[in-house]
């Protein structure tokens, strides 16, 4: 049995992920910021079967409250064994291209914060000798684009870090899993003119459980984006900046 | 990418604008544009009571969660935009069931709400209204109202059979039933006609919580009306409590035009008929082929091509009725244009609580039919009449195409339920039966 926190349950992902756990009858505790979302989707995992089932409202942000949050999270359902960060913010490239400020932000909330909580749970992962840290980060971190460079930015970051952890982490018996979704339909893609690239957010949250479960290093998901990215990704770089993409 | 088109892919009625309810406590998504607006959850009525050509469609995939399942009781709530088969999920390994299900599980708890859907226990339980013991209906003035039969009692009646017309449904509550397993004693029995349909259906409705039956729609003469007859009651051991039940397959592409015809309809009645060689047969087996035999089929609507199909379902009363069953079967036999399925079921009494709902006492049978243009929607206009001589009526969940007049004599009520429609709601449907092209 497992005992998860999640933070930014209210996401989209995050919620079809935690059916899963729900199911397998586990321990969860949610961090969000809306006090309503947060208890709807509490109380969707409980009904589902979720053994027990605490929350926190918060605002990943505040840096200085995550060991707070952790703390509360070990007092509500015991020792955390599995950190899924579901969290995010995806900004309009073009005003961010103008305003210091919202660029900013997007590194505040997509990449220090997560960091931050990441430093937290790592070393605690590590000295008890196991543990997952489960991040959901984005196919846009492999590579910046004209249309998309500061989320881009900031996850591609975030995929470094997690990197030098899954090897400092490797030893300790602590699993990494970098999530690398494509498109998803969710509140936070809904201005967004759907394609057929767009994929729904139970496929994903199916497939984060099953790489969860498998210790999986990387997820790309759906599985193509993967092949996707190695042929964005070996475009060379001459040939790349004249396009518009 | 999401289709917005409804199950028999007939009419094709695009909506201007797709909008979205993310979480049961947001703000209805109404602007200024005074566009009329439609809940749409998974499009598996038939014709257009799903479709708001012109207006918006406000998807309900998002609202899917649960809000509270008690295990002891049996008493189950949740958004409305949750699947009966997500359902059956989550309440089978725990050992219950729904109450009422149609014969397909993609269908949502709103849809389900909305049309006040009906199954093979219609005899036994009702109507799935029946069942529902409160909902939360937002309109589009922003009001949330609470309502079941003691609380805005009149809405809950008109919401209830009340095609989406009357607001928002954000969540429901109903009840289960319990089940020891997940399987279901069943006995197939062959009819040669419809009187021993009848003399079987008789006997039956009170040891078979379950019944129905599949009529060769094709046969003709003395085989006019044979069929096979299916019963069931939920098995006590055998199954274990598990939702889950063998592959599926799908159709991938719409079949050319000339799959279809009817020397190919005629092979495959004739080959469903024949293929149980004894009189009757029993076994017991998972829910899942008994209530869903379609299901295993993903999209098979694709089956009849892009240009889609009609079903066509009427009730009609019991006495008066049977003589009208006959002349149906024998009009559709004669022109040669169905069906796969006819399916053929006698409702009980027990009333809906829908103000607008289709079941009531009688016999009801269901077509599909290729869309074949002109010729198909005269063939269905002679059986709309044969409907209204005997006071049956037809169902609008399945329907693309009656005319307004017929829809009001088989609803006399309609007048009664438009007061409780919400002034920013409409759909294709009820334009096309109440003559109103206003707001389209």
């Amino acid at each position: 049995m497992r005992n998860i926190l999640i933070a930014g349950a209210t996401s989209a992902i995050a919620q079809e992920t935690a059916k899963h756990f729900a199911q397998d009858g586990d321990n969860l505790f949610l961090v969000a910021r809306n006090p309503e979302k947060l208890q709807a989707v509490a109380d969707d995992l409980q009904a589902r079967g979720a053994a027990k089932v605490a929350t926190l409202n918060m605002d990943m942000n505040a840096i200085d409250r995550h060991e707070e949050m952790w703390h509360a999270a070990e007092g509500a359902i015991g020792t955390i064994d599995t950190l899924l960060v579901a969290y995010g913010v995806l900004p309009d490239q073009q005003a961010c291209s103008k305003d210091i400020q919202r660029t900013l932000e997007t590194f505040q909330t997509n990449t220090l914060s997560v960091i931050a909580l990441l430093t937290i749970a790592a070393n605690i992962f590590a000295d008890q000798h196991y543990g997952t840290l489960a991040v959901i980060s984005s196919v846009a971190g492999d590579r910046g684009r004209q249309s998309n460079y500061i989320y881009g930015a900031s996850k591609g970051a975030l995929n470094i870090f997690l990197q030098g952890l899954r090897n400092r982490l490797y030893k300790a018996n602590v699993h990494v899993l970098t999530i690398k979704p494509g498109m998803v339909d969710t509140p936070m893609t809904a201005h967004l003119r759907k394609g057929p690239l767009f994929t729904n957010p139970q496929a994903v949250g199916e497939k984060i459980y099953q790489a969860i479960v498998k210790r999986v290093d990387t997820l790309y998901v759906p599985w193509y984006w993967r092949w996707v990215m190695v042929v964005i990704k070996a475009i060379p770089e001459s040939l790349f900046k004249r396009l518009s993409l | 990418m999401k289709r917005y088109e409804s199950w028999g892919r007939y009419p094709q009625a695009p909506a201007k604008e797709i909008r979205t309810m993310f979480w049961r406590n947001d703000d209805f998504p109404i602007k200024e544009d005074r566009l009329p607006m439609l809940a749409y959850g998974k499009g598996r009525s038939y014709g257009d009571v799903c479709l708001n050509e012109g207006g918006v469609l406000v998807d309900t995939e998002h609202l899917k969660r649960l809000i509270a399942f008690d295990e002891k009781n049996g008493i189950l709530r949740c958004e409305a935009g949750l699947g009966l088969d997500d359902i059956l999920e989550i309440i089978v390994p725990k050992g219950w069931f729904l109450p009422v299900t149609p014969g397909t599980k993609y269908i949502t708890v709103g849809g389900a709400i909305a049309n006040d859907v009906h199954g093979k226990n219609h005899h036994k339980a009702g109507t799935f209204g029946r069942h529902v013991t409160q909902f939360e209906l937002l309109r589009s003035d922003g009001r949330r109202l609470h309502c079941s039969p003691d609380e805005n009692s009149d809405l809950f009646r008109a919401t209830i059979g009340g095609l989406g017309l009357t607001g928002f449904i954000t969540w429901a509550e109903f009840k289960l039933i319990p089940i020891n397993t997940a399987g279901i004693i069943e006995e197939k029995i062959r009819f040669a006609n419809l009187n021993e349909f009848f003399e079987i259906s008789g006997s039956s409705d009170k040891d078979y919580e379950y019944t129905v039956a599949w009529v060769d729609c094709l046969a003709s003469g003395e085989h006019l009306g044979r069929g096979i007859f299916m019963r069931g009651n939920h098995a006590t051991g055998g199954f274990p409590l598990d939702p889950h039940h063998g592959v599926r397959l799908g159709v991938p592409v719409d079949f050319p035009n000339f799959v279809l015809n009817p020397l190919s309809m005629k092979l495959f009645n004739e080959a469903y008929y024949n293929v149980q060689r004894q009189k009757e047969v029993r076994l017991v087996t998972h829910y899942e082929p008994f209530f869903y035999p379609l299901d295993a089929v993903k999209r098979w609507n694709r089956i009849y091509g892009r240009r889609g199909f009609l079903q066509y379902q009427c009730v009609v009363p019991p006495t008066d009725g049977v003589e009208a069953i006959r002349e149906i079967i024998r009009r559709i036999a004669h022109s040669g244009n169905a069906s796969f399925l006819a399916v053929l079921k006698e409702f009980g009494d027990i009333p809906s609580p829908g103000l607008l709902s289709f079941p009531r006492r009688g016999i009801t049978l269901t077509l599909d039919i290729p869309f074949q243009g002109m010729p198909t929607l005269q063939l269905l206009s002679r059986l709309d009449e044969i409907v209204r001589q005997v006071g049956g009526a037809l169902y609008p969940a399945k329907d693309a195409r009656m005319s307004a007049e017929n829809f009001q004599t088989f609803y006399p009520q309609w007048q009664e339920f438009s007061q409780y429609i919400d002034p920013r709601f409409s759909s294709s449907f009820w334009r096309r039966v109440t003559n109103n092209q206003e707001g389209a």
